[in-house]
């Protein structure tokens, strides 16, 4: 039934490999001078503004569209839909590298990273009220669990490698057997860390404008990352086909955004419904920015539902890209929002990202296009043969 | 896969049952200050600007004249609280001049403390007293106590490579082995062991005690003064109640307080982690649900294509 995944193969120093591998130098030689410098000298971030680009972009929203590893494994692995199978182990992928990233981000952001170690260790430190401690731990917890749902496919080629070979075998025993309990892990971790990360900013209480301060935050940020990661897989998906000549998976791609439609209206029922109970639409009425920046998010959120309600539309590969583009954008902007548009810091206080927290951000991601790129050469990533031997 | 689906649906049930029970239980009780609370009690009224108490805290505190934005960088003149500056005067005057008061920022002392809450290794505690207390052993600079303070106290130090989270500490380290003794009505320490601001005021704009005893002395102070003051004192119960309070001629939002409800900012946040998190049961049966519909959905894979154990993985 299933079909069996193969490398890419083709050249690895191609052009867009030295473009990615320049901008990654650029942010290495910022990070070096953002560890050296401190905060102040390198970032537009202030007493006002604690939390900037890194967090609100690099970690918040990077992994939520990190979530297609999540997303897949709910669909495969819980409603047990193995047809999207080949679709699994490229989603996988991005989570590995977007929560990798993620991390390097929150060991940049912090101010005193050299204190980090003690979080997962100081057991007798942890502070259980604090959303912050379980976003850390489960964030460290799921990249490791993420690269190890992804070994398989690391050990498949190194089984087939003379030195490695028995090593990659007895690894690839183990794993099997217990890849039950690692699956069902890499579906608790994200569930409990993606609705935190809403719990996180709870906690800022009537700092957070009141059309995005909710107790229903962590229940918003869960669902909508869930959204999010069948979005990213179609985005990820398509532009494969493009890049890579590889046919197009738009049957299976079509099946994904059609399981975005519910998650979606849940999504726009709850954070529209719990606004109308509270009794705060009218705030989105107010002339002011907060009110505009709702409309606009809500106005992307409802696009995907339109592009793809009827079913006769998920057949055309422009507009699954299309609705999956849109929902990328608003499930970003919900998060960057309820991170920093609505966090109101006080009056006569701005934050905008400088040129080096740019070109990290921009250097981070991409290091993650390029270990994308690289490990689909190298590794049996993709299911079925490409269309022709690829420069890209 | 009928069944396997109806699992499912109860392991979400589940699960979102616990987040909305979480969401709606707040009988949980909220910490309430110990007798023996100290605070600071700033009264308006008394101060004259003459900031004796910043450059006594200072001293005490062995912070750095803040002269960045003086001209000549002669004077020593933040503006605002800062990772060099844990106490400060500020001048509020009304468009029109008439309406003008003082006011002093510094850590407010929340009974039930959002920094306290936000914290992922405890570093920003309560401790004796009720002070709300900083080891840097134990921060990471995540910076989250600065997002979650309702009063934007706690600063960080922004310039530095090695840096820390900069708040009022009540002096505590002055105190550290002294013993509160009674003394004219309040409990202090003995001279050159409380708090510098409080010990220096020329005025008693701003005493320090418990919070009891502060309490009392702002009713006493306002029922003396018929008119004189807005009739309250903030951080009675605001937020859940403060161990620094105020009493003052002029509109508390003016100066800078904000209007927050009786209920102490972390509440919710507290009773959705609790209500989730509680014993760690949830997680635990959730992850316990999802193993058991994955071996479930396996095996019956396993069957259909009629060649277990050589399913791979993802």
């Amino acid at each position: 039934m299933r079909e069996e995944a193969r490398t890419l193969g083709g050249p690895i120093l191609t052009r867009p490999f030295r473009v990615l591998a320049a901008l990654i130098l650029v942010a290495a030689i910022l990070i070096v001078w953002r560890l050296v410098a401190g905060l102040g000298a390198t970032t537009a971030l202030s007493d006002a503004y604690p939390w900037g680009l890194w967090i609100a972009f690099d970690v918040v929203t990077g992994t939520a569209l990190a979530c297609g590893g999540y997303s897949m494994a709910i669909l495969v692995y819980v409603l047990n839909k193995g047809r999207y199978h080949p679709l699994v182990r490229p989603a996988i992928l991005t989570s590995a590298l977007g929560y990798t990233v993620a991390g390097i981000s929150i060991a940049l952001d912090i101010g005193r990273p050299w204190i980090a170690w003690k979080v997962p260790l100081f057991v007798w430190s942890w502070n259980l009220n604090s959303a912050l401690l379980e976003v850390s731990l489960c964030i460290m917890t799921y990249t490791a669990v993420a690269w190890i749902e992804l070994s398989p496919a690391l050990l498949e080629r190194w089984q087939k490698e003379s030195r490695l070979r028995k090593i990659a075998a007895k690894a690839r025993a183990i794993l099997d057997r217990s890849l039950v309990w690692i699956i069902a892990f890499g579906l608790l971790l994200p569930t409990m860390h993606q609705s935190s990360l809403g719990t996180l900013m709870v906690l800022t209480g009537p700092k957070l404008h009141p059309l995005w301060q909710t107790r229903l935050l962590p229940l918003l940020f869960l669902v909508s990352c869930i959204a999010i990661g069948y979005a990213a897989v179609v985005f990820e998906s398509t532009l494969a086909s493009v890049f890579f000549r590889r046919p197009r998976e738009t049957e299976m791609l079509a099946g994904l955004s059609g399981a975005m439609v519910p998650v979606l209206g849940a999504f726009l029922a709850i954070r529209i419904g719990g606004l109308a109970i509270r009794g705060r639409l009218p705030l989105a009425l107010a002339p002011n920015r907060y009110a505009l920046a709702f409309w606009v998010e809500t106005a992307l959120m409802a696009a995907p539902l339109f592009l793809l309600l009827p079913a006769g539309r998920r057949r055309d590969p422009g507009n699954l890209f299309r609705a999956a583009m849109m929902m990328l954008l608003a499930g970003a902007l919900y998060r960057f929002n309820t991170y920093l548009l609505a966090y109101r810091a006080g009056d006569d206080v701005h934050y905008f990202p400088s040129v080096p927290e740019f070109l990290i951000t921009v250097g981070l991601l991409a290091l993650e296009v390029l270990g994308y790129i690289v490990i689909v050469k190298l590794f049996p990533i993709f299911s079925g043969a490409p269309r022709r031997a690829v420069p890209t | 896969m009928r069944v396997n689906r109806r699992l499912l649906f109860k392991s979400l049930a589940a699960a979102g049952a616990s987040a909305v029970a979480g969401a709606t239980a707040q009988g949980r009780a909220r910490p309430v200050a110990p007798p023996d609370a100290l605070g600071l009690l700033y009264d308006t009224t008394r101060c004259i600007g003459c900031k004796a108490c910043v450059v006594a805290c200072r001293e005490a505190n062995a912070t750095r004249p803040d002269t960045s934005n003086a001209p000549g960088r002669l004077w020593d003149m933040p503006m605002d609280l800062n990772g060099q500056t844990k106490t400060l005067i500020k001048l509020y005057k009304s468009a029109d001049g008439r309406e003008r008061s003082f006011f002093k920022a510094q850590c407010m002392h929340c009974v039930d403390a959002a920094c306290t809450n936000a914290c992922p290794l405890g570093a920003l505690k309560k401790k004796e007293h009720g002070i709300v207390s900083y080891d840097p052993k134990l921060c990471i600079g995540c910076r989250y106590c600065q997002m979650a303070c309702p009063f934007n106290v706690p600063k960080f130090e922004w310039a530095k490579t090695f840096p820390k989270i900069v708040k009022c500490e009540l002096c505590r380290h002055r105190a550290a082995g002294a013993s509160l003794v009674a003394t004219g009505g309040f409990l202090r320490y003995p001279a050159g062991k409380g708090p510098a601001c409080a010990e220096v005021c020329p005025r008693q704009a701003v005493i320090y005690g418990t919070r009891r005893e502060l309490l009392a002395e702002a009713r006493r102070r306002l029922a003396a003064n018929p008119g004189r003051y807005v009739p309250r004192i903030y951080g009675e119960t605001d937020a859940g109640g403060t161990q620094c309070l105020y009493i003052s001629h002029v509109a508390f939002e003016k100066l800078g307080l904000p209007k927050l409800s009786d209920r102490p900012v972390p509440e919710v946040q507290e009773a959705i982690q609790h209500g989730i998190y509680q014993g760690f049961v949830t997680p635990i049966l959730l992850y316990g649900l999802l193993g058991a519909v994955i071996f479930r959905n396996r095996r019956k894979a396993e069957a259909q294509e009629g060649r277990a154990g050589k399913e791979g993985g993802p």
